[in-house]
């Protein structure tokens, strides 16, 4: 899968009631979560995200609640992949699970700036700033988890038999 | 090569004699939770199973505990979801305003989990039920519908860090000072993917009120779980409570682990997480003078009985400072009715405080407690980011029940050890 967009860069510890404050998670409509996501973080996120932009950001990304409804926001909002140096566990299963593609690369991570122009393909593991020129290697996927992605998410997996 | 307790768990939930870090596998499971927030999406990705029967109706439990009693329609449509499912599906354990508790304090209490199970719930603070041996772990909405439909889930089997508990708690401190300590060590995600696994000379001297706070907050720490070793306060907790028989894993002389953390309980201090993450923690000897307008004693991290006695013990015969707001929640019915009888609501109300039913609400800045542009509050919950309980300029200290209550006497952030004899 190849991913190209523009930047949008945050740095560590993001949590999940930044991404999605829980006096919204009264819905589970996506749409309705992309319309706060990452309003108590960056209150222009909203107005200036537009589709297939890629979030960078520090490490421990999606920290703290379980909500999956902080991945579906992020997804529901138009982004198309999420950079970080790490990702926080429950976060980084429920992104797999619902088919938002992330990925670990701390030099990535670390040297992407803002508004930076990026394409990233997953299966070979290349992510290419295209602004400053720079090449960066990333692991792929076990391959458990790039059979669930390539089902389309765990609940395909699971009804199409890839998963019992 | 040896296994920690995780390790062990998990291979026996796998069918497989032996299982190393690293590895992914698809592991059965004991129990499968959810609550009002999660479950709604839950049950949404379970009707695209196209299944018309949970694994095992006994095996899936859903607690209404965020936003109940419910604070607005939206809460209330997303309960009727979980209601209507759980009727349909003739589910065994579907806890509802009246008998619904928050759902870690509950959980345990109903003798729903037992050492050596494997439990996944929808809620980051499953990690909780370590307290007594079990491998339990947050997850989200689509693991729980995958895990009601086919009793499974995968994992890729975490290394381990240990903790190594010696010495003794001194008088007003808790396990929610050595959680703080911990993770003020670790930072918030120093055991990102690990197991953290508790246990030594220690351990006998903490309370099950003390082990529950901790396992709890492992999260907090970027754990995959945390878990205590079984002893006889252990086995005596599970057969008070009717639990199924536990099934006992001690981890291996020569299991692996790629950190030990030496915890000399007796060296302990009350301790405080300043905003606005959990490792921000600061003993008094470095936090000054912090005037405060609300303080908070409940949540799953001490909202249980010893939690509410050790607050009412000092707010005995006193009067909360004058300005500051205080919001008691016990966790469970059970734990309202056990302050009742033992006299604690009388003393939160004497003293100037209000108590709730059970409910989360507060403590992700749901309802029932909300900050202000500028506020400080004091409380015993478990997250304290930016915007966490309100505003977003408003600020979260986290402490112990006795910090929270000798917060209160003074509207300042005050040690236990300031306002009682040490």
């Amino acid at each position: 899968m190849k991913y190209t967009g523009s930047v949008i860069k945050y740095g560590d510890n993001v949590d999940t009631d930044v991404i999605i404050p829980a006096r919204y998670l009264n819905t589970s409509v996506p749409s309705e979560l992309a319309a706060h996501c990452m309003e108590d973080l960056d209150k222009s996120f909203v107005s200036r995200v537009k589709s297939g932009d890629i979030i960078v950001a520090g490490q421990n990304f999606g920290c703290g609640s379980s909500r999956e409804h902080a991945p579906i926001a992020i997804k529901a909002s138009g982004v198309s992949l999420v950079i970080a140096k790490s990702f926080a566990r429950i976060f980084y299963r429920n992104a797999i699970n619902i088919g938002l593609a992330i990925v670990e690369c701390p030099e990535a991570a670390a040297e992407i700036g803002e508004g930076d122009e990026v394409e990233a393909d997953l299966d070979s593991g290349i992510i290419r700033d295209l602004t400053t020129g720079k090449e960066y290697a990333t692991a792929p996927f076990p391959e458990f988890v790039q059979k669930i992605i390539e089902n389309g998410g765990l609940i395909a997996s699971i009804a199409s038999g890839a998963v019992k | 090569m040896g296994m920690t307790m995780t390790q062990k768990i998990l291979a026996a939930h796998s069918g497989l004699d032996s299982v190393q870090a690293g590895e992914l596998i698809l592991a059965s499971l004991d129990l499968v939770l959810g609550n009002d927030i999660t479950s709604p999406v839950a049950i949404r990705e379970f009707a695209r199973l196209g299944k018309d029967s949970v694994f095992d109706r006994d095996k899936v439990t859903m607690v209404m505990d965020h936003f109940v009693p419910n604070k607005d329609i939206k809460a209330a449509e997303q309960c009727k979801v979980c209601r209507g499912f759980c009727t349909d599906m003739d589910i065994t354990h579907f806890y509802d305003v009246g008998d619904m508790g928050i759902e870690h304090a509950l959980l345990p209490e109903k003798g729903l989990v037992t050492a050596g199970d494997l439990v996944i719930g929808a809620d980051s603070h499953t990690c909780t039920y370590g307290a007594f041996g079990a491998f339990s772990t947050g997850v989200g909405s689509t693991d729980m519908a995958c895990g009601m439909a086919i009793g499974k889930a995968w994992f890729r089997v975490p290394s381990a860090m240990r903790i190594e508990l010696t010495g003794a708690l001194r008088p007003y401190v808790s396990g929610k000072d050595v959680i703080l300590h911990i993770i003020g060590k670790t930072g918030v995600d120093g055991a990102l993917y690990r197991s953290m696994e508790f246990g030594g000379a220690g351990l006998s001297s903490l309370t099950m009120a003390d082990r529950f706070t901790i396992a709890n907050m492992a999260i907090e720490a970027g754990a995959k779980n945390g878990i205590f070793e079984v002893d006889d306060l252990t086995l005596e907790y599970i057969r008070s409570h009717n639990a199924a028989e536990p099934r006992i894993y001690a981890p291996d002389p020569d299991a692996q682990y790629d950190e030990v953390l030496h915890i000399d309980l007796s060296q302990t201090e009350p301790t405080v997480a300043f905003p606005h993450l959990p490792e921000n923690a600061r003993t008094f000897d470095n936090i000054g003078d912090i005037k405060i307008d609300q303080v908070v004693i409940g949540s799953c991290t001490n909202g249980r009985l010893e939690d509410l006695q050790a607050a009412a013990e000092i707010l005995r015969g006193r009067h909360v400072a004058k300005g500051v707001r205080v919001i008691v929640i016990p966790a469970t019915q059970r734990v309202y009715l056990e302050a009742m009888e033992l006299g604690l609501l009388k003393i939160f109300i004497e003293s100037g405080a209000v108590v709730s039913t059970p409910t989360c609400g507060p403590c992700l800045g749901g309802y029932m407690g909300i900050l202000a542009d500028g506020e400080r509050a004091v409380t015993t919950t478990n997250r304290n980011f930016v915007g966490r309980m309100g505003h977003t300029g408003s600020e979260v200290y986290l402490a112990s029940p006795a910090t929270a209550a000798a917060s209160a006497l003074t509207g300042r952030i005050t040690s236990p050890w300031e306002v009682m004899e040490k």
